[in-house]
């Protein structure tokens, strides 16, 4: 039995800066996961795929990524790696785009310290 | 140390020139990226999950006071303050933007540094003993050697598309402090019943996801036969080595596949045909250059002192801070009245490895005023002084605990190897430094971890290995298991002359259950071991996995991934 589809988006990274960028309903890219384009379907997602892959003076290595839609229907990622690389080093709360105020650091389980929890 | 000639620097300028031209082309659109990838790579700029990421070489680990604080002063202009040392003696910026790379590595030319070749499949940074030229326990100084490799590996046509990348190891020391055994090739400085000098040579070691301890393929090279010896195994490698299959493509496959009888008898034709085609060893270095070579690596003219220091000892008395430091952080150095002290970069809740551009700069000054201009990095991530008067070292002390460098933990529970981990690394499943942190801080205490005595706990995020967990007392690898972290632990590594694989205990534990299992060990350790001398390792040794797994996984059950 096929796995059924779970929501996706298109992650790369910026050509000249090298950071974490969406693909976004316009076609054009975002910095914000919660405005990317959201493929309800493998059709869709194929679509959006296309869409990035045709822009290679922008981006680097455009992938489809699993996401989970939020109570608002916005995405939010699925995958831990997926977590990192939209917020940044999870040792690293003064880095990345958790610095920018996108989260606050959680203590880490074992030492207290500021892990990011994810 | 080495200073670069004419020759050298204009290579790295032109180097630089032509990858600045590259970048200019990318970001044109003349370059695709399938097309530019390889030639970055070549260039030591790869793109991990957050931005790119600059791998600068640091040959055998070498550096003076004005390339660290070249170092620093790029980890501020082009990066986020700080730099991460990595297990082949590299350091790693991870922040930088293509358009400034070129100037980075400009900058880098400034004082005979580059990123040539910390990438690709081609003969990677030489990496060395980092106590070369100052342990006791020397036959005879490697950087020598390694420089000779890194010229001659540098740029060569026939090895700059390998089947799979190439690292090579040198030690001049029987107690080996740079793994060669888990090296492509490893070289071990000897001397054969003569007295002569030469090498051991070593070849198919490897860490990665299929470790294999390295096989001696001639027990003794005469020192002038180093490089068409070498040339021999890099030509058998490159024509026999897989092409089809890039996870057995490493010369650790080709050996292990076709024997290493089969390969031996290969490589000593290839070798007898180049010293008979030429009437002797091809690419052997002119003895000139090898002795030009040699001079830059003479002994810094050290002074004649015995071997105790009133006032070092004095401050050991007087301060249990400094004696902390000086019981763990230094090493015995050849000549009398020095020591060689290692700076830790494994301060409890750091990063291992990771340094700031200011404590870079400290670091600078007291290489500066007290070791020669000298600097080592070691594989183990961690900083060296390698010729200070031991009468200088409470003075030492003092400035390194101002910059949060004093951690007295070398060799210790807390002074832990681990991989950039998924926290960086487009290649990683799991966290490594997060849990690294959790470690060092369960057993923070001083006096607990001097207790355990010593303990190498070497962590990596995938199974590719740069954590060196194979070769750990307590290895732990990182792996994903239905979405979730799951951490292995393996047990009996050892990463010196007697090197030996760890073997796997069980199933993994979830992040927040390896402290936990980590502190099960230790206490079983100390409950079997028969006195305080007996390590970790020799009490495994001595009693086998058994007890150890007991106390992993206790019939009461801990919560396990998998």
């Amino acid at each position: 039995m096929p796995k059924p589809f779970s929501p996706k988006i298109v992650s790369a990274n910026d050509l000249l800066v090298g950071d974490v960028v969406y693909l976004d309903g316009d076609g054009g890219w975002t910095r914000t996961v919660r405005t990317a384009a959201v493929a309800g379907d493998r059709d869709a997602a194929d679509r959006l795929l296309a869409i990035a892959q045709a822009q290679p003076g922008t981006v680097v290595g455009p992938y489809l990524a699993d996401v989970t839609l939020g109570p608002d229907g916005r995405p939010v990622p699925s995958h831990l790696r997926e977590r990192i690389r939209d917020r940044g080093p999870t040792i690293r709360p003064d880095l990345g785009r958790q610095a920018e105020g996108a989260g606050r650091p959680a203590p880490s389980p074992q030492t207290g310290q500021a892990h990011v929890s994810l | 140390m080495y200073r670069y000639d004419e020759f050298d620097a204009g290579f790295v300028r032109d180097r630089v020139a032509r990858f600045r031209s590259q970048v200019e082309r990318r970001i044109s659109g003349a370059l695709t990226e399938d097309e530019f990838k390889p030639l970055r790579l070549q260039n030591g700029l790869y793109l991990q999950l957050h931005a790119y990421m600059l791998r600068v070489a640091i040959p055998y680990g070498t550096l003076n006071s004005q390339q660290m604080r070249r170092l620093a002063m790029i980890a501020e202009r082009w990066d986020r303050g700080y730099g991460h040392f990595t297990t082949r003696q590299n350091i790693q910026f991870n922040w930088p933007t293509l358009h400034d790379t070129p100037d980075m590595l400009d900058a880098l030319a400034d004082v005979g540094m580059h990123a040539i070749q910390t990438s690709g499949n081609c003969i990677r940074n030489v990496t060395a003993d980092h106590f070369a030229g100052a342990a006791a326990d020397e036959i005879e100084d490697p950087r020598p050697t390694a420089e000779l490799l890194r010229q001659w590996s540098t740029d060569h046509p026939e090895f700059a598309f390998l089947p799979r990348k190439f690292k090579i190891a040198v030690t001049g020391s029987p107690n080996d402090r740079a793994v060669t055994k888990a090296h492509d090739i490893g070289l071990r400085m000897v001397r054969n019943a003569a007295g002569e000098p030469g090498y051991e040579v070593i070849v198919g070691g490897g860490l990665g996801r299929t470790p294999m301890v390295g096989k001696v393929i001639r027990a003794f090279l005469p020192k002038d036969e180093l490089l068409p010896y070498v040339e021999a195994i890099l030509r058998v490698y490159n024509l026999k080595g897989r092409r089809d299959n890039k996870f057995k493509a490493r010369i650790k496959i080709l050996v292990h596949e076709a024997g290493l009888e089969t390969i031996q008898a290969e490589v000593e034709e290839e070798f007898a045909r180049q010293m008979a085609d030429h009437g002797g060893p091809m690419v052997a270095p002119d003895p000139a250059e090898a002795a030009r070579i040699a001079t830059y690596f003479a002994p810094p003219p050290l002074e004649t002192l015995p071997d105790d220091d009133a006032g070092c000892e004095a401050a050991r008395a007087a301060d249990p801070a400094f004696r902390a430091w000086a019981d763990t952080n230094l090493a015995q150095h050849r000549q009398p009245g020095y020591a060689i002290a290692t700076i830790s970069l494994k301060a409890i809740g750091q990063a291992p490895g990771d340094a700031t551009a200011d404590q870079m700069r400290v670091i600078a000054d007291l290489a500066e005023t007290y070791s020669h201009d000298e600097i080592r990095i070691s594989h183990e991530q961690n900083v060296v002084l390698p010729h200070v008067r031991k009468s200088d070292l409470p003075a030492i002390h003092a400035r390194l605990r101002e910059h949060g460098l004093a951690t007295a933990n070398i060799g210790l529970i807390s002074d832990i190897i681990a991989c950039p981990g998924m926290d960086y690394c487009a290649l990683a499943t799991a966290r490594s430094i997060p849990i690294a942190q959790d470690i060092a801080q369960h057993f923070a205490d001083s006096d607990y971890a001097q207790t355990i005595g010593e303990m190498k706990i070497k962590i990596s995020g995938c199974i590719n290995a740069c954590g060196h967990h194979h070769v750990a007392h307590i290895g732990i690898l990182g792996l994903e298991k239905a979405g979730r972290e799951s951490y292995q632990i393996t047990l009996g590594g050892d990463h010196t002359e007697t090197l030996a694989l760890g073997e796997r205990a069980g199933p993994g534990f979830e992040a927040d259950q390896v402290v936990p299992a980590i502190e099960r060990l230790v206490e079983a350790y100390l409950a079997l071991r028969d006195a305080p001398q007996e390590t970790f390792l020799m009490t495994l040794r001595r009693l086998g996995l058994t007890p150890f797994k007991a106390a992993l996984y206790p019939e009461d059950g801990q919560t396990r991934a998998a």
